[in-house]
């Protein structure tokens, strides 16, 4: 993975002379907060989003980016009338901010779903909960991340 | 391909039940390079979807965020007696599927 400026450019270099990849992309590898903002603006549209309501349980502090376990959980009621319709999982600094979509219905009894997911980089998590009043919901959590997943080249 | 699938087999009528999946796959992410520069494919499941008798229950959208072997754990309320169907679908084509039963008293 290059990792400098300048080993992006003479990889970048190298493969537009070897001509094996014409089009060189120089397409930011890591998601800016532009691109989470983006990402989380065409779940949520223009609706504000609030701060509460939403847990999420993942290590503060890992080890191997490569799994991570996670879980959402939401304060809700899971009646007919007050139920979580979705969980939407975004990250600030994976090469893509999309994680996860994760659609309930009154009849999950419990809001609540767990995972395991890649961590590129120290970063933040973002979890929103949209529920059936069409509100949505969101907490935030810092994960440093010690071995980074996703970019790693292949042996 | 290979999935392991926890449903409690018993449950009483309207209890909360927690059903967890494990798939084998390798969610390549399509953003990693050999030692020579080449792009490696992306290679994921993009969509989980378990339905109860038949109605859906709980879907998922995946990303190459989720961890290869997709574990994914929810719940539901236990309603009937019947069957947890579980599919799986990716990229190249790639379709999984397994099922569970239950039995509610």
């Amino acid at each position: 993975m290059p990792t400098t400026r300048r080993q992006f450019l003479n990889l970048a270099g190298s493969v537009t002379f070897a001509g094996a990849i014409p089009m060189v992309t120089l397409r930011p590898l890591e998601a800016t907060p532009a691109m989470l903002t983006a990402a989380i603006r065409n779940v949520v549209g223009e609706a504000p989003v609030r701060t509460g309501k939403v847990k999420l349980d993942i290590p503060p502090l890992v080890e191997n980016g490569n799994t991570v376990p996670l879980t959402v959980s939401v304060a809700s009621p899971m009646t007919a009338g007050d139920y979580v319709k979705s969980i939407h999982v975004f990250n600030e600094k994976n090469p893509q901010p999309n994680i996860g979509n994760f659609y309930l219905g009154p009849s999950s009894g419990r809001a609540q779903i767990s995972t395991r997911i890649r961590l590129a980089d120290t970063q933040k998590v973002v979890a929103i909960a949209r529920l059936s009043d069409d509100t949505f919901w969101q907490v935030t959590a810092e994960i440093v991340v010690t071995l980074a997943a996703c970019t790693e080249e292949m042996n | 391909m290979a999935a392991l699938i926890n449903v409690p087999p018993k449950a009483r009528r309207g209890e909360i039940i927690e059903i967890r999946t494990l798939t084998s796959h390798i969610m390549e992410t399509g953003f990693r390079h050999t030692a020579d520069g080449a792009l490696v494919p992306r290679d994921i499941i993009t969509s989980f979807t378990c339905r109860y008798n038949g109605t859906e229950i709980f879907r998922a959208d995946l990303f190459p965020a989720i961890a290869a072997n997709p574990y994914l754990s929810f719940f539901t309320v236990a309603k009937q007696s019947g069957k947890f169907e579980f599919e799986w679908i990716g990229d190249n084509g790639y379709s999984s599927s397994a099922s569970a039963s239950i039995t509610v008293e």
